[in-house]
């Protein structure tokens, strides 16, 4: 197919766009610093914020991008921890400990994807909770757990509090950033558009060409890695491991929150959920039970009155794209031999029938 | 028969289909060149559809053969025989929804036809261009009417850069005039000596492009050749309107 017009481009950025990566550049390099102003309660609850954002993101790609809905994903985040307690105890530094788990997640998550990759939409959701318990009963036998005693992460005590804080802050910032940015390259990459294609429709996705299965394991992996450094990273900050409190289903549930209230399918949704969620634990968490009640409130709303989230209705209506993975066509405004309605070139994206 | 096995590109061989006790396709012998373009007519349940699933690997057969370009692939799926240059469209097209009509061919143009990124966006480019959607590149799919759908399907198919195009029914639901414009693309497909399956109702516009023609009926070929020689036979009149000669 030689006769290819010269004309058209194909846009990745917009002007906003490379603002907002100059943006992004700054808030991160100001979080870096931002231990030294900040007291240490705020240190942790920043922490906290930071493990959110790598929660969400990673269900968010998952479940918003390629279609992957799992309701046990908590399965990831208490093996992250579970094998951070597992490493230290076994000699390795509590902090290398932290990352290596991470690893071992990733490498477990692998034949797990063999057989549950295999289920479709609600049986993977569900069958990912199964599991979830099933290794929840599992690590309730090891010894070193004692049950639901749990144990505690107790070679990280020999380093003095407030450096361990800032260093947990720091890894907690740096796994943030980079698990971001490898997701970002990931998303927009073409192998995010086979991702994006799986999730419309996986029979036309393979008549293309698309790896169908392949392209689902990395996702499912690299989805697992994340939230398995997230658990190690909570494990830290919390030193304690009890597998009830790290096996809990609240977990995925948080993820699910912060992803439809922030826009699910978009990247910046996630983000933008996190910090929604991050607000409302920091102003309401201590109104116990109606804390709850109000999360699940909002959760419903959101969904019947904001389904694409806040990120998804502001990029429809305003056009706005921080951080775009998609591909946009921009055409010469001579071009008339672009079918039927050329005026549609300016519209776009953010268009619903 | 018009078509020398030597130069077959594609064939199947006895292939059977069941879907538990019915049986959709028995005993089908198909085999065509390269440059080829044959249709495929049948009534509504003959087994067209299922053979050009079997033949494109969205499912595998219950017995037989297929090979294509002289290579067994009979255990490749859909995605393998894609990349080897059999590609099909649905008959209920199947758009990626949430991603724009750009990105559904982009997909093909680098997956299917395993294209880097700058030569996959001219492929995909001119793959709007020759199927007339350059002006529809930034909708959603989700958005778009029937007919555009239905050249999403063709533009999707053409960027994974097909040797051979199964085509199940791109015609259909469309008006005449929406239609003629297809067989526009598609004769300009051909004149790219792209092989063509076309399985479709609407016979004059098929017959427009169809070299050869097949006509199917309760899973079995009952006539192949000259397409006005088929038309007139007596078990193809029989098959569509009961009765009279067998």
């Amino acid at each position: 197919m030689s006769v290819v017009p010269t004309s058209p481009m194909i846009e990745r950025g917009t002007a906003t766009s490379r603002i907002a990566a100059i943006a992004v550049a700054i808030v991160i390099a100001l979080l870096a610093i931002a231990p030294q102003f900040l007291s240490a309660g705020a240190v942790d609850r920043m922490t906290a914020l930071f493990i959110y954002v790598i929660l969400a993101a990673m269900w968010n790609a998952l479940a918003g991008f390629g279609g992957l809905v799992s309701v046990g994903q908590q399965v990831f985040f208490g093996l992250g921890a579970y094998f951070a307690i597992r490493l230290a105890d076994a000699g390795l530094n509590p902090f290398l400990a932290l990352f290596a788990s991470g690893i071992i997640v990733g490498a477990v998550s692998w034949p797990l994807s063999l057989f549950m990759l295999r289920l479709k939409n609600g049986e993977f959701a569900i069958g990912m909770w199964v599991i979830a318990a099933l290794t929840h009963l599992l690590v309730n036998l090891d010894r070193l757990v004692q049950g639901e005693t749990g144990t505690s992460l107790i070679s990280l005590n020999v380093y003095d509090a407030s450096i361990r804080r800032v260093t947990i802050y720091w890894l907690a910032l740096a796994s943030m950033t980079a698990l971001l940015a490898a997701l970002f390259g990931l998303l927009r990459g073409s192998t995010g558009a086979a991702i994006r294609a799986i999730r419309d429709n996986e029979d036309a996705a393979a008549s293309v060409g698309v790896r169908v299965t392949g392209t689902k394991r990395l996702l499912f992996v690299l989805a697992a890695f994340g939230i398995g450094i997230a658990g190690a990273l909570w494990l830290a900050t919390s030193i304690t491991f009890q597998p009830k409190t790290y096996f809990n289903v609240q977990w995925t549930a948080y993820m699910i929150f912060m992803v439809l209230v922030g826009g699910i399918g978009t990247f910046e949704g996630a983000i933008l959920g996190a910090l929604v969620f991050f607000l409302i634990e920091t102003w309401f968490g201590g109104a116990g039970v109606w804390y709850l009640i109000g999360l699940g409130a909002t959760a419903v709303l959101f969904s019947l009155f904001l389904p694409r989230g806040l990120w998804g209705t502001i990029e429809e209506r305003f056009g706005l794209r921080l951080l775009p993975v998609g591909y946009r066509v921009k055409l010469p405004a001579n071009v008339a031999d672009g079918g039927m309605i050329p005026s549609q070139q300016a519209t776009t994206y953010q268009e619903k029938a | 028969m018009t078509h020398p096995q030597q130069q077959a590109v594609l064939a199947a061989a006895g292939i059977h289909r069941r879907f538990g006790a019915l049986v959709v396709l028995e005993a089908v012998d198909f085999a065509m060149a390269a440059d080829e373009a044959v249709g495929i007519v049948g009534p509504n349940g003959a087994g067209k559809t299922t053979l050009l699933s079997v033949l494109s690997g969205a499912f595998p057969p219950s017995a037989g053969s297929v090979s294509f370009k002289g290579g067994d692939v009979t255990a490749l799926p859909a995605t393998a025989r894609c990349r080897l240059g059999l590609v099909r469209t649905h008959q209920v097209p199947k758009p990626f929804s949430g991603m724009t009509t750009f990105e559904n061919v982009f997909v093909a143009a680098s997956h299917g036809a395993g294209l880097g990124r700058d030569e996959a966006y001219e492929e995909a480019l001119g793959s709007l261009k020759l199927c007339g959607m350059l002006g529809v590149a930034n909708r959603r799919a989700e958005t778009l009417g029937l007919l555009d759908r239905k050249r999403l399907e063709l533009a999707r198919a053409l960027a994974a850069r097909p040797t051979l195009l199964l085509l199940d029914e791109i015609g259909g639901g469309l008006t005449d005039g929406e239609a003629g414009e297809l067989v526009d693309t598609i004769k300009e497909l051909r004149r790219r000596k792209i092989g063509i399956v076309w399985i479709e109702h609407i016979v004059h516009i098929l017959l427009q492009v169809a070299e050869r023609l097949i006509c199917m009926d309760a899973g079995r070929i009952i006539a192949d050749g000259e397409p006005q020689a088929v038309m007139a036979d007596p078990q193809v009149i029989h098959a569509y309107l009961g009765g009279g000669p067998k």
